[in-house]
């Protein structure tokens, strides 16, 4: 056999077991979920299966409920993503600037990221707490809040507040990830620009951002496709309810909770395409960002 | 404005900007620590104090009696544990492959690869769970180390692809022509000298498997088998209406600390792998 053929084989021999755990694990149980969706069925044995066609699809479109999920994932992810980019872009300007202790500053920045986001939204839940909650003292001090309001089970801040917590928990990491396409801007340029009479707003305008653009654009398109699936914090601060119900938190409901009592399998794996194709969209931008030339 | 003036505009500002920052990345867990450390009395006061008056264990001791904590974070050790052992060897020779060996078509695998970390979780979840339950494998811990290995390979054999690529040709062309084999090349030459990538991109590993919640919270559906992030979210006092956040807050620092030391021992590491598996490209 030719060596190069023979490293062919090692080389495919090497990426297979990888392939084999995804196609199992992720590919297989992807191309169910597309094939359910055209049924009517659930996940107790005695109900039947019957072809719908794309009568899921129809249905779905009409649900109220899917209407307010869908709603309510476009403002989570906008709102968020757009505080995470500007927060995270300032953060890491500062902390590119020369100050003492700034290694620590830094380093306290991956706390947040660090945490379970179940850990830390129960974390947030208590310090949301309606009597004893310091945040819930705080925003009544500055007259933010009417005392006694339950903040997580009102319509109008619940949402605020779940945002509050995936700002808090991924500005720190955007920053951070900022900070390196910062650190590749070359001093030399800012001080030709000092020397040319370029005062703060046109520096940060004409060197800083077109140099980070793209680090910021392909951060934002990471952090969409991860919004839009957001599931732990909401699941834990309000279960869904108080109008903060995202689609992947209600599809959960449809397939594991009501799939057990009623035909509802097919109906939420519907629910579960629309969601991948969703995403789908920002991924494709994603990975064609990383130009990925390997051959 | 003199420059002076400026200089010190621009030196409050900064400081102010910073503790500001501080601040708000600290401040929750520290008061996840101070709460944990209150007693009950103090904890439920309507006006807290930002320090415990009369500190206490004794939630730390109740965590543990009250309800099965200690098996909910061995159940974590062990899930996680072997993810990430699972996940490297899998992972290490993928990347390998993709790096450095001849093979058509490893843009295509890579991109297949990469493709499965963008799959949202909810849309394999159902399908995921009818295949787990025909294999009998719901309420056991390879029913959740099986999906974790799926979903933290794909950043794994990235990094470790960039890794690879950046370590010098010369040396396993050396060794080839010394008459090492391919395989002895990669466990003797290649695997050691990437000893500081692979612990770096191990404790990655280790930490989206120790923080998972919707596959945990769906595949193990009985108590014992619940990992910390489930059972932290699933903790109640006895009536809906009586969170016990004191032992949850103690439950939040016991597992929370050892991730925070982690990441602040090896912060370089995981920032530049954070950053060359997300941006960089």
């Amino acid at each position: 056999m030719k060596a190069k053929t023979r490293e062919t084989l090692v080389a495919w021999g090497m990426v297979i077991p990888a392939l084999l755990v995804i196609s199992i694990i992720a590919f297989l149980p992807l191309f169910q979920t597309f094939y359910n969706s055209f049924f009517e069925t659930g996940l107790r044995p005695d109900i039947e299966k019957e072809f719908v066609g794309f009568g899921n699809y129809v249905e779905l479109f009409k649900d109220d409920r899917f209407q307010d999920a869908l709603k309510n994932t476009i403002f989570f992810t906008v709102v968020s993503v757009i505080l995470e980019t500007i927060f995270g872009l300032l953060i890491a300007i500062l902390v590119n600037q020369p100050f003492k202790m700034r290694g620590v500053v830094r380093a306290a920045m991956l706390i947040p990221w660090a945490i379970p986001t179940a850990i830390s939204s129960q974390m947030w839940k208590w310090m949301f707490d309606p009597s004893s909650g310091i945040l819930t003292k705080f925003l009544e001090t500055l007259n933010i809040v009417e005392p006694g309001v339950p903040i997580l089970a009102m319509p109008n801040s619940a949402m605020w507040a779940i945002i509050a917590v995936d700002v808090w928990k991924t500005t720190p990491f955007m920053a951070l990830l900022i900070l390196a396409g910062l650190q590749l801007i070359p001093e030399e340029l800012y001080e030709a620009a000092r020397i040319d009479g370029a005062n703060i707003w046109q520096r940060f305008s004409k060197i800083t951002l077109p140099m980070v653009q793209s680090t910021i654009g392909v951060a934002l398109i990471f952090r969409t496709l991860d919004a839009l699936r957001v599931f732990d914090v909401v699941f834990i601060m309000t279960r869904g309810s108080v109008n903060t119900e995202t689609l992947a938190v209600y599809n959960r409901v449809l397939l594991m909770d009501r799939a057990f009592s009623g035909a509802w399998f097919g109906y939420g794996s519907a629910l579960s395409v629309v969601i991948f194709m969703l995403i789908s969209v920002f991924a494709v931008i994603y990975i064609r960002s990383l130009r990925i030339k390997l051959e | 404005m003199s420059v002076k003036t400026k200089r010190i505009i621009y030196k409050t500002v900064l400081t102010i900007s910073v503790i500001f920052v501080l601040l708000w990345c600290i401040f929750p867990f520290y008061w996840a620590v101070v709460s944990s450390l209150k007693p009950n009395s103090e904890l439920f006061d309507p006006n807290p104090t930002l320090w415990p008056k009369s500190p206490t264990f004794s939630n730390y001791v109740k965590v543990f009696q009250e309800r099965p904590f200690h098996v909910n974070i061995w159940n974590s050790v062990v899930v996680s544990g072997i993810t990430t052992i699972v996940t490297l060897i899998f992972g290490s020779f993928a990347g390998y492959a993709i790096a450095r060996l001849h093979m058509k078509g490893k843009s295509f695998v890579m991109i297949l690869i990469l493709a499965v970390s963008m799959f949202p979780q909810i849309s394999i979840l159902g399908s995921l769970f009818v295949i787990l339950r025909n294999m009998r494998l719901i309420n056991t811990y390879l029913g959740l180390i099986l999906p974790y290995v799926a979903i933290t390979l794909p950043l794994t054999t990235w990094i470790l692809q960039n890794f690879f690529r950046d370590l010098p040709k010369e040396i396993e062309e050396a060794a080839a022509i010394d008459g090492c084999s391919r395989t002895r090349t990669l466990f003797q030459i290649v695997f050691p000298m990437s000893a500081p990538g692979l612990v770096a991109t191990g404790l990655l590993t280790f930490i989206s498997a120790w923080n998972e919640f919707l596959f945990a919270f769906t595949f193990m559906q009985k108590p014992d088998y619940y990992t910390v992030p489930v059972a932290i979210a699933m903790f109640s006092g006895r009536t809906q209406y009586e969170q016990p956040w004191g032992q949850l807050m103690a439950a939040a620092v016991i597992v929370t600390v050892p991730l925070v030391v982690l990441v602040l021992i090896f912060q370089n590491r995981i920032i530049a792998g954070l950053s060359a598996g997300g941006v960089k490209g």
